[in-house]
């Protein structure tokens, strides 16, 4: 790990994230990776907002906001345009979030990465539409409340595997990260860069305001789901050669979920079915891995 | 040099000459001989650009929007369903202020399936932003897409070029083909105002918020405000190179007639047909044909219709519960100017249906033959329809 790239900021001081927003910490570690030499297009996301409004931005780094559903799609022209420029040093790359990723912008993506266009999609994901005020999005978990999946209507249905769905495109590059790992974040995204053609990088990204935790928790639930098995962290090269970068310890995943006001509704036999999904999908990881877990 | 073309390789030929640097599409029928002919000029090199194979109109136009906002010259082509798909994206486009040059191949919106030409695709996104030109024939449909990047680049608005699907996209036609070196005077390489840039970075289209939205959107009228003006002064440029212009509007015999038939696209043609046989007849007939649909040229229209009775307005297209959309921007134009000519709207031709020489005699005739307009629009030439379907 190269220390001097940590210390150099390309985000500043004033964004208008809530507190202890896991987007806002993702952003701040992912620049720091990428470099000046980067364009941005932020499809509509909390990130439209936390930039801040015209004439001011928060990023050092050039930004087109765009559509919700064209982060794909724009990416694209914009690095063809700067190939025909001549300019194959600047780093395009889409910075968007769950929903414009797993929903309204899927299609876009996928286009994409199966054209393997030469840019790097980030998918910060705080699992569900936070921007518009919590709801329900493919990317929210078995178990969560939202505003659209209130009372007993919370979500019994599987968070969507994006990484899983683009690698099925035999995508250059596809990892998971999180704010709580930066230095794996950090590494990912410098060998993201490295890469030609599509890549993906997909981060857990805490949301104390839709997930009715303290804004201090954001770090420590972004950890605890990394070690419960509930976000591996791993990468994907090829579409083929899986790692996985941690190894878990054992914790079960009650501990987590009784931490976020989106679960409390959850009973006993609840954990214990979310349990059993947690492993089987963890099991299915090993064995796409060749049950040779990289232990970082 | 004069070739033999077909309309839509007359699009593929000026977006050659325009030398333009990304293309964006996706492929729906009238439009694919567009496409394919600039796909061929990009596989073989005829053409340095980049060409994007999107999954969508969506995403061709979003692409688009991205290439733009770094500076490069873009076009893309589509039609109908295909327009109708990119609608978001057509706000976005002009708001963004990026001069996208598009061309339209004018054809019915579904259901039924039909993909034969009709207006209601372009004219339904008439407040989008984007300024809109309808051509005859093939000639003008090249130079049209030539003078667009013009129009499109200096005015920073997105332009459409509209050409009826078949009897415009798939007909052969003489055209004048220019060379390069001849429209590269004409139209030099884009200098864009803004660009996305590492070295003077700068947010896009971000949060605008009460205090500045409208400026922004008085902005964008202003363009279109000075888009007329810039208009002639284009044709003018483009008359000294090539000896050819068209104007916003033409208007023929329309100085001494008493009715005007008002036309756009292919219908125009046939109506100059009927206008000849007419006028050896001693009727008082003129035409007058419009190009430029946004920015919509009011203070001429009012002018060149000021001393005739009646204006009779051929739409191939419909805005269902008010009528057809030309003649309602004709009635806009006209209402406060007192003594304006009366205005009879007529519904002909949609869905790729015949307007021939018959039908805009009919028009004449009923315009002629009635002292006030009996409906705001009479469908022209309709068959026996079976009432039962859509009453309650």
């Amino acid at each position: 790990m190269q220390l001097d790239n940590l210390e150099r900021e390309y985000m500043c001081p004033g964004h208008v994230g809530c507190p202890g927003c896991g987007a806002a910490i993702a952003m701040r570690f992912v620049l720091k990776a990428l470099g000046e030499k980067t364009i941005m297009i932020i499809p509509a996301c909390c990130w439209s907002i936390i930039a801040g409004p015209y004439p001011q931005s928060t990023l050092k780094i050039p930004v087109l906001h765009t559509a919700f559903e064209t982060g794909g799609a724009v990416a694209s022209g914009v690095r063809a345009a700067e190939d025909i420029k001549g300019d194959s040093e600047t780093t395009v790359v889409t910075w968007a979030g769950d929903g414009g990723t797993f929903d309204i912008g899927f299609q876009a993506l996928s286009g994409a990465v199966e054209r393997n266009e030469n840019f790097i999609y980030f998918c910060y994901d705080n699992e569900a539409y936070m921007n518009t005020g919590v709801q329900r999005s493919s990317s929210t978990p078995y178990g969560a409340w939202t505003t659209t999946t209130p009372g007993q209507q919370w979500k019994r249905l599987r968070k969507k595997n994006i990484v899983e769905a683009l690698v099925a495109h035999r995508i250059a590059y596809a990892a998971t990260a999180s704010i709580a790992f930066p230095e794996d974040l950090i590494r990912k995204v410098t060998k993201a860069k490295s890469i030609t053609g599509a890549r993906f990088i997909h981060i857990f990204s805490s949301c104390p305001t839709g997930w009715g935790m303290p804004s201090e928790m954001s770090i420590k639930i972004a950890r605890m789901a990394v070690q419960t098995n509930i976000f591996p962290l791993y990468e994907v090269e090829e579409g083929i050669r899986y790692t996985i970068n941690f190894t878990p310890k054992g914790y079960l995943v009650n501990e987590y979920f009784r931490l976020q006001g989106r679960f409390k509704h959850l009973n006993e036999k609840d954990l214990a079915h979310i349990q059993e999904m947690v492993d089987e999908d963890w099991n299915l990881l090993l064995r796409k891995a060749g049950s040779r877990p990289e232990i970082s | 040099m004069k070739q033999v073309l077909e309309g839509s390789h007359a699009v593929a030929e000026a977006v050659r000459l325009a030398r333009t640097q990304v293309i964006s599409a996706y492929p729906i029928t009238p439009q694919t001989h567009i496409v394919e002919r600039l796909s061929e000029y990009c596989a073989d090199s005829t053409l340095a650009a980049r060409f994007l194979r999107v999954e969508s109109e969506h995403s061709a136009l979003a692409a688009l929007i991205g290439a733009a906002t770094c500076g490069v010259r873009t076009f893309t082509a589509t039609s109908s369903q295909g327009l109708a798909l990119m609608h978001e994206l057509l706000h976005w486009a002009s708001a963004a202020r990026l001069p996208i040059v598009m061309a339209n191949v004018n054809r019915a919106m579904a259901p039924g399936w039909n993909i034969w030409a009709d207006q209601t695709d372009s004219l339904a996104q008439r407040d989008t932003g984007w300024i809109q030109l309808y051509c005859e024939h093939s000639q003008e449909v090249l130079d049209t897409t030539i003078q667009a990047f013009r129009l499109a680049e200096w005015l920073n608005l997105p332009v459409m070029v509209n050409l009826d699907a078949f009897f415009l996209s798939h007909t052969y036609e003489p055209v004048d083909l220019p060379k390069q070196n001849v429209v590269d005077r004409f139209l030099p390489p884009y200098q864009p105002r803004f660009q996305l840039d590492t070295e003077y970075p700068c947010a896009f289209n971000q949060l605008a918020p009460p205090n500045i939205y409208m400026e922004m959107r008085h902005n964008i009228q202003t363009a279109m405000d000075e888009g007329l003006a810039f208009f002639d002064q284009v044709e003018d440029e483009f008359e000294d190179i090539f000896g050819r212009r068209y104007g916003s509007l033409e208007a023929v015999h329309c100085k001494d007639a008493e009715v005007i038939l008002i036309t756009s696209g292919t219908v125009t043609s046939t109506s100059r047909q009927v206008l000849t046989k007419l006028r050896k007849k001693g009727e008082k007939v003129g035409l007058l044909k419009i190009k430029l649909f946004r920015p919509f040229p009011l203070k001429a229209i009012r002018e060149l219709t000021a001393s005739a009775k009646k204006v009779a307005v051929v739409d191939r297209n419909f805005s269902f519960g008010a009528s057809g959309i030309f003649a309602q921007e004709i009635r806009a134009a006209l209402c406060n100017h007192p003594g304006h000519p009366l205005v009879y709207g007529y519904v002909a031709g949609l869905g790729g249906r015949d307007v021939t020489t018959a039908v805009v005699e009919e028009i004449y005739r009923l315009t002629k033959g009635n002292d006030m307009p009996q409906q705001e629009s009479i469908w022209v030439g309709l068959h026996e329809v079976d009432h039962a379907i859509g009453q309650s």
